[in-house]
C-alpha cells in the first residue's frame, strides 16, 4: 500500500511531465502506443506456445525452469507467471503494492521527469517485485522476462528489488518481443536497493523487434559493503534505446561494476550510459562499456562517475569498434570530482579492428571475415570474474548464444 | 619446398630487402642471422603475405606454386606457418577457442602437447593478454602445432626464454614441428628460424645458414662455421661480403 500522500505526490508529479520530451533519444508520440493485457494463461513457462518459448530461450531464459530459483514472465502489462523455488519472495508489483507499504521503495530512486516515467506512473503498468530476506544467498540464478506480445503496443513496467542485509541474489532478464511483433515500445522503471553485505547481479539481455523504442529508468541504491554488478547486452535491431541508469553507492565500501555490450546493428539509435554517485567512504565503481557500430547505427556510450566523498575509486572504461563509414559511434566518458582525495579515472578509444590482429588470425588460416568475426566476438565478451560459477556458465552460453548470431 | 627469386620489399617507400635469393628443399631447415633491423623479420612477413610489405620485385615460390600476390590466409591454408616475433593480443578470445578454430590436429593431441609446453592453464585465457616474454613465444608453438604447416618460419622462438625453456622448445621444434627426427626421406616438413643467439640450435638440427645485412642476403653456409665467425667477429666480417654482393 502506499500513503495517500505519496500516491498524490506521485500523481501530481507525473501530470506535470505528462507531455515532456527526454533530454536524450527520439521523442515518441505516446498516443501511437496502445497499452495491452494479456490473453495468455500458463501454469508453468512449458505451457506457452511455441513461438513464445523460442522467443524465451533466444534470450537465454530456460524454459523448462531448471536451474532456477524462480521465474517471472510478463506479456504486454501483465504478469502471466510468477513462481519461486527459493526462500526468495517474488510477485507483480500490483501485489506487492497490495500487501506491503512500499512508500520507502516505488518511486523514490527513479524521478518521474519526462512523458515516459510518467506514462509508468499513470497508466497501467506491471512489474515484477523481488526480495531476498536478510541473510539468504541464493546463487541460483532467478528468471525475468518481459515480453511485448502484441503490435505497435506499449509495454509498462515497474520493478522493485530489495537485497536485504547479506543477501545474495541473481537476476537474469530478458526483454524480447513475440516473432511477429516488429514496433512497440517498452518503458520499464527499475528501483533495486542493496542492503548492507548484500550483493545483486543483475544480467539483462535486450532482443526486440526493429521497430521497438525502449525507454528504461533505472536507480540502484547501495548501502554499506554492497555489491552491485551489472551486465547489460544488445545485439540486435532495434529503433531505439536511451536509458541512463544512476547507481548511489552511499553506503561505505560499497562497490558497482557495469559492463555494457552493444552491437549496433541495421538502423539501431542507441544512447546507453551509466552514472555512479559515490557517496560513501572506500566506495567504487567500474563502467566498462564495449560498442560495435555497424551498418548505419547512430551508439552513444555515456558514462559518468561523481566522486563525493574521499578514499572514493572510479574507473571509467569505453571502448568502441566502427565497421562502417555510415555508422556513428560517440563517447561521452565524464568525470566530477568533489572532493580533493579521490581517485577517478577514464580511458576512451574508438578505432577500426586493428589490422596486426587481422594479419595474426589470417595467418592461423582465417579468412577476413572468419577472423573479423573472431575479432569482435572477443571484444564484446564479458569479464565473468566476479559472478559465481553457477552464474558465469548461464551467461556464457547466453553470450555464445547472441554472440553466434552475429 | 620454398623458392624465393629476386626478391625487393618496400614498407612505406623504403626499400627493405634487395634482390634476396633464397632456396629451401623438402625437409630442410635454414636459419637467419642479421643484425638488428637488417630485414630478417621483414623476410618472414613477406613469405607470409603480410600486405604492409610490398613486393616491388621478383617472385615467391611454394610447393611450386607463385605464390607472391597470393592472400594471407590463402597461404596458410596451403601449409605456411609461423611463430611471431611479438604477436598482437586478441582480447576476449580464449587460446582454447582459437586452438580449436585453427586445429588440424585432434584436440587429445594438443591437451598434451599443452601439458608438454606447460602451458595447460594457459588454454582458458584469452590470447597472448598478459602472457610474458617466454609465454608468447609457447602460445605460438602451441598454435603452430594445432594448426601443422608443412613450412614453419620462426621468429626468434628464443628471445626472452629462460634457459631451460629454450632447450624445451628447441627440441620441441626439432622433434615434433620439424620432424627433425624422423628419416629424411619421411619428413614432410621445412624450417626457417631467425635467432640471435646460438643456444636454441644446439638442439636443432639446421641445414643451412644465411646472413641478411642491410636487407641483402650477405652469406650462406653451414650453421657452425657461421655461428663461430659471427660469435668471434660480429657482423664485422660480414660487411666485407655485403659490399661485395652489393656490386
Ligand atoms: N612498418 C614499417 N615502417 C617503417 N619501417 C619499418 C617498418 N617495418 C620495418 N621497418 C624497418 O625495416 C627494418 C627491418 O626491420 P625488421 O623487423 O625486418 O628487422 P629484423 O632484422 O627482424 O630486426 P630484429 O633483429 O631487431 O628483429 C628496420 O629498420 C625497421 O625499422
Ligand atoms: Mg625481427
Amino acid at each position: 500500500m502506499l500513503s495517500k500522500e505519496k500516491t498524490l505526490k506521485i500523481k501530481k508529479t507525473a501530470e506535470k511531465y505528462r507531455n515532456v520530451p527526454a533530454p536524450h533519444g527520439e521523442d515518441i508520440d505516446l498516443n501511437e502506443y496502445k497499452i495491452n493485457k494479456s490473453d495468455v494463461i500458463i501454469d508453468s513457462l512449458e505451457d506457452l506456445d511455441r513461438e513464445y518459448r523460442s522467443q524465451l530461450e533466444n534470450i537465454g531464459i530456460n524454459v523448462k525452469e531448471e536451474n532456477t530459483s524462480g521465474s517471472y514472465l510478463q506479456i504486454n502489462n501483465e504478469a502471466v507467471y510468477s513462481h519461486v523455488q527459493s526462500k526468495i519472495e517474488m510477485m507483480p508489483i500490483s501485489e506487492a503494492l497490495k500487501k506491503y507499504d512500499l512508500d520507502e521503495y516505488y518511486w523514490n530512486l527513479v524521478e518521474i521527469k519526462d512523458k515516459y516515467s510518467a506514462r509508468a506512473a499513470l497508466e497501467l503498468t506491471e512489474g515484477f517485485f523481488i526480495r531476498v530476506p536478510k541473510g539468504v544467498k541464493e546463487t541460483i540464478p532467478l528468471q525475468t522476462c518481459l515480453l511485448i506480445g502484441k503490435e505497435h503496443s506499449s509495454q509498462n513496467a515497474h520493478n522493485i528489488i530489495i537485497v536485504e542485509e547479506g543477501g545474495e541474489l541473481n537476476i537474469i532478464t530478458g526483454c524480447t518481443t513475440s516473432a511477429h511483433v516488429k514496433s512497440g515500445l517498452h518503458i520499464g522503471i527499475s528501483e533495486f536497493y542493496i542492503k548492507k553485505n548484500g550483493k545483486l547481479t543483475y544480467t539483462m539481455v535486450h532482443d526486440w523487434g526493429e521497430n521497438v523504442h525502449v525507454r528504461p529508468r533505472t536507480g540502484v541504491y547501495i548501502e554499506e559493503n554492497g555489491v552491485f554488478i551489472n551486465n547489460y547486452v544488445i545485439t540486435t535491431p532495434v529503433k531505439s534505446v536511451q536509458s541512463y541508469p544512476t547507481i548511489y553507492c552511499e553506503g561505505d565500501n560499497s562497490k558497482a561494476t557495469l559492463q555494457t555490450i552493444v552491437y549496433g546493428k541495421g538502423q539501431s539509435v542507441i544512447d546507453l550510459g551509466s552514472k555512479v554517485v559515490l557517496s560513501g567512504k572506500y566506495s567504487s565503481a567500474d563502467i566498462i562499456s564495449r560498442s560495435i557500430a555497424d551498418d548505419t547505427s547512430e551508439i552513444v556510450a555515456r558514462g559518468l562517475l561523481v566522486g563525493k566523498e574521499e578514499e572514493i575509486k572510479g574507473h571509467l572504461e569505453c571502448k568502441g569498434l566502427i565497421i562502417s563509414d555510415e555508422s556513428r559511434l560517440y563517447a561521452v566518458p565524464e568525470l566530477d570530482a568533489r572532493k580533493a582525495n579521490i581517485d577517478l579515472s577514464h580511458e576512451a578509444a574508438v578505432g577500426k579492428i586493428a589490422e596486426d590482429q587481422l594479419i595474426y588470425l589470417m595467418s592461423r588460416g582465417l579468412t577476413e571475415d572468419e577472423a573479423v568475426s573472431l575479432i569482435i566476438k572477443g571484444f564484446l565478451s564479458i569479464d565473468l570474474s566476479g559472478l559465481p560459477p553457477n552464474l558465469a556458465k548461464s551467461v556464457e552460453r547466453i553470450m555464445d548464444m547472441t554472440l553466434d548470431s552475429i | 619446398m620454398l623458392t624465393i627469386e629476386n626478391l625487393s620489399v618496400k614498407v612505406e617507400d623504403k626499400l627493405l630487402l634487395k634482390n634476396i635469393n633464397l632456396n629451401m628443399d623438402n625437409g630442410e631447415v635454414h636459419v637467419l642471422f642479421g643484425p638488428n633491423g637488417a630485414g630478417k623479420s621483414t623476410l618472414i612477413n613477406t613469405i607470409l603475405g603480410n600486405p604492409k610489405y610490398k613486393v616491388v620485385g621478383g617472385s615467391i615460390y611454394f610447393k611450386g606454386k607463385d605464390i607472391t600476390d597470393m592472400p594471407i590466409y590463402e597461404r596458410a591454408k596451403l601449409g605456411i606457418g609461423i611463430s611471431y616475433q611479438s604477436p598482437p593480443s586478441i582480447p576476449g578470445v580464449k587460446l582454447k577457442d582459437l586452438l580449436k578454430i585453427i586445429s588440424k590436429v585432434d584436440w587429445e593431441k594438443i591437451e598434451k602437447m599443452a601439458e608438454t609446453l606447460h602451458f595447460k592453464d594457459f588454454l582458458k585465457r584469452d590470447v597472448n593478454v598478459g602472457f610474458s616474454g617466454g609465454e608468447v613465444k609457447r602460445s605460438e608453438l602451441l598454435q603452430l602445432f594445432a594448426q601443422n604447416p608443412e613450412f614453419i618460419m620462426f621468429d626468434e622462438p628464443d628471445s626472452g626464454v629462460d634457459v631451460e625453456n629454450v632447450k624445451l622448445i628447441g627440441t620441441i621444434i626439432n622433434d615434433i614441428l620439424l620432424e627433425k627426427t624422423k628419416k629424411p626421406a619421411d619428413r614432410k616438413k621445412s624450417g626457417l628460424i631467425i635467432t640471435h643467439m646460438g643456444h636454441i640450435l644446439k638442439f636443432i638440427n639446421v641445414d643451412r645458414a644465411h646472413v641478411l645485412y642491410d636487407g641483402i642476403i650477405s652469406c650462406s653456409g653451414s650453421p657452425d662455421e657461421i655461428l663461430n665467425t659471427i660469435i668471434k667477429y660480429g657482423y664485422e666480417r660480414c660487411i666485407a661480403c655485403y659490399q661485395k654482393r652489393k656490386h
